[in-house]
């Protein structure tokens, strides 16, 4: 499973991405589980709202941050993301 | 910047002890099934008492203020409760991820609509058997078709599809079949549960454990279609600790992670305590969910390692699995201090042998023992 640079990337149905008080960071939440996330994987998850395709989920990101050049760390997290279910691309 | 303030200086001044994050509301000890290997304490008939909605709700309340986020409604049958509803709109709104674990029984497609929109997030369905003739044998109430027609609505109208099948000696034959109805049925996730051998399953052990050899088959079956369905469906493998040479780390550590309320209001570390003797354990009708975590006798017995006897306290894999489970030292070797005797290391390990000898001479056997059914009859009869 590869990201499709065109199409849009959309945070799965079946999963809740929210902020825990408790924790101080943001976590996914599905049957049996929860995992914890780093604030960057968490910035990039927030922005798959089924709009946004992997080049204006970069762009916003490098502006957000005013950086360059994180195109690879993103197609790799979303790749993951995308094996483990948290987002779909249809 | 409502984020950055401590709500909860008792958590934040104990920080040898972490928060629960597991929330298991036992709303109610009816159920309109039998089912043999029930996780309900045998006497459950003598808890006639059920916390009010209000108690609930402020239990909710509590206990998500400390950090609790994954939020199970169990039972006993759920669905009983005139107040699901209700309490599924106020879990929503308090921010916790909540699952109903249910039999399906009584569950319509209006209800499945009516709790989506109070906000539950998913529906766990348990299924017996993949016939239908040895579901409603072992549930002991004809159910089969409805809770396929469940699993269809709980799919159809969004819900992740958890479908929940507890393996033993009288369905372990017919794993691939039910790997296929898991299939057919659409389920994102599966759970296969070997039977854990406390409440009434405890009872029944001699008709319900299976020899290793059924084990390890039903096992390969199982792995093999776990390959097969990668990316589908997530299979969740609960290992039957009577054929390992270590414990489980039970409940993730006493006191650590899982908070059970059970439907009369008694706290419980883990859904098995109220078997133990002398714990005690808090009611949430008299204390908040917080004095009840942080200083309650009962939460902080099996914290740490003071408890420990040999071989556990000298032992170096002690933090891997705390001495594996209390309710299944005790219930086997007498003792709640004693290491789980599924350990090899346990000077009791035997017991397990005469256990697995035990119910393989009962399989055997011409005339075998009947199943004990879970219903109130007998529990009465029995406690
Ligand atoms: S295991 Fe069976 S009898 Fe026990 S609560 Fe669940 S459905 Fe009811
Ligand atoms: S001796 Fe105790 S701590 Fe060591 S592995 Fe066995 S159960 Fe675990």
């Amino acid at each position: 499973m590869t990201i499709k640079p065109e199409l849009p990337v959309q945070f799965s149905r079946t999963h809740r991405l929210q902020w825990e008080d408790a924790q101080q960071k943001h976590v996914i939440l599905y049957p049996e589980g929860m995992v914890e996330l780093n604030q960057s994987s968490a910035e990039i998850l927030k922005l798959c709202d089924g709009t946004r395709n992997l080049a204006q989920i970069v762009s916003e990101l490098e502006q957000k941050f005013t950086t360059s050049g994180l195109t690879n760390d993103i197609t790799a997290f979303l790749e993951v993301a995308l094996q483990n279910g948290w987002i779909n691309q249809n | 910047m409502a984020g950055l303030t401590k709500t909860n200086p008792a958590t934040a001044l104990r920080a040898d002890i972490t928060p629960p994050r597991w929330l298991l509301a036992e709303l109610t000890y009816a159920c309109p099934l039998q089912c043999p290997y029930c996780a309900n304490p045998i006497d459950y008939a003598k808890y006639q008492t059920e916390l009010s909605t209000e108690d609930w709700k402020r239990v909710l309340t509590q206990a998500r203020k400390m950090g609790a986020v994954q939020l199970g409604f169990s039972g006993g049958e759920p669905l009983s409760r005139k107040d699901l509803t209700e309490l599924v709109k106020h879990a929503r709104v308090l921010g916790y991820y909540s699952n109903l674990i249910t039999s399906g029984y009584g569950l319509t497609e209006e209800k499945i609509i009516q709790l989506k929109e109070a906000g539950l997030d998913h529906i766990q369905v348990s299924v017996q058997a993949s016939t239908r003739e040895l579901n409603d044998h072992i549930a002991g109430t004809a159910s089969f078709e409805h809770k396929k027609e469940v699993a269809r609505l709980v799919k159809k109208h969004g819900y992740p599809m958890v479908l929940c099948v507890v393996i033993h000696r009288e369905n372990i034959h017919q794993m691939a079949e039910i790997l296929a109805m898991a299939e057919e049925l659409g389920a994102d996730y599966l759970e296969l549960a070997n039977t854990q051998y406390y409440g009434w399953a405890h009872a029944n052990r001699d008709l319900l454990l299976p020899t290793k050899e059924q084990f390890e088959q039903a096992e390969a079956i199982a792995q093999a279609f776990k390959e097969k369905v990668a990316g589908k469906m997530k299979i969740y493998y609960v290992v039957p600790d009577f054929y390992e040479d270590r414990p489980k780390a039970c409940m993730n550590g006493w006191g650590t992670t899982f908070l059970t309320i059970a439907p009369d209001g008694v706290a419980l570390p883990c859904h098995s305590a109220r078997e133990l003797p002398g714990l005690n354990c808090p009611n949430v009708k008299d204390f908040s969910v917080e004095e009840i975590w942080n200083d309650s006798k009962a939460f902080n017995f099996f914290r740490g390692i003071e408890w420990m006897k040999e071989p556990c306290r000298s032992c170096d894999e002690k933090d891997k699995d705390f001495g594996g489970c209390h309710c299944q030292a005790y219930l086997l070797t007498g003792d709640m201090h004693n290491a789980d005797p599924v350990c090899s290391k346990s000077p009791n390990h035997g017991v397990i042998q005469q256990a697995i000898d035990s119910a393989a001479r009962n399989a055997l056997s011409a005339i075998e023992k009947p199943l004990l059914f879970r219903n109130s009859k007998n529990s009465r009869l029995l406690s």
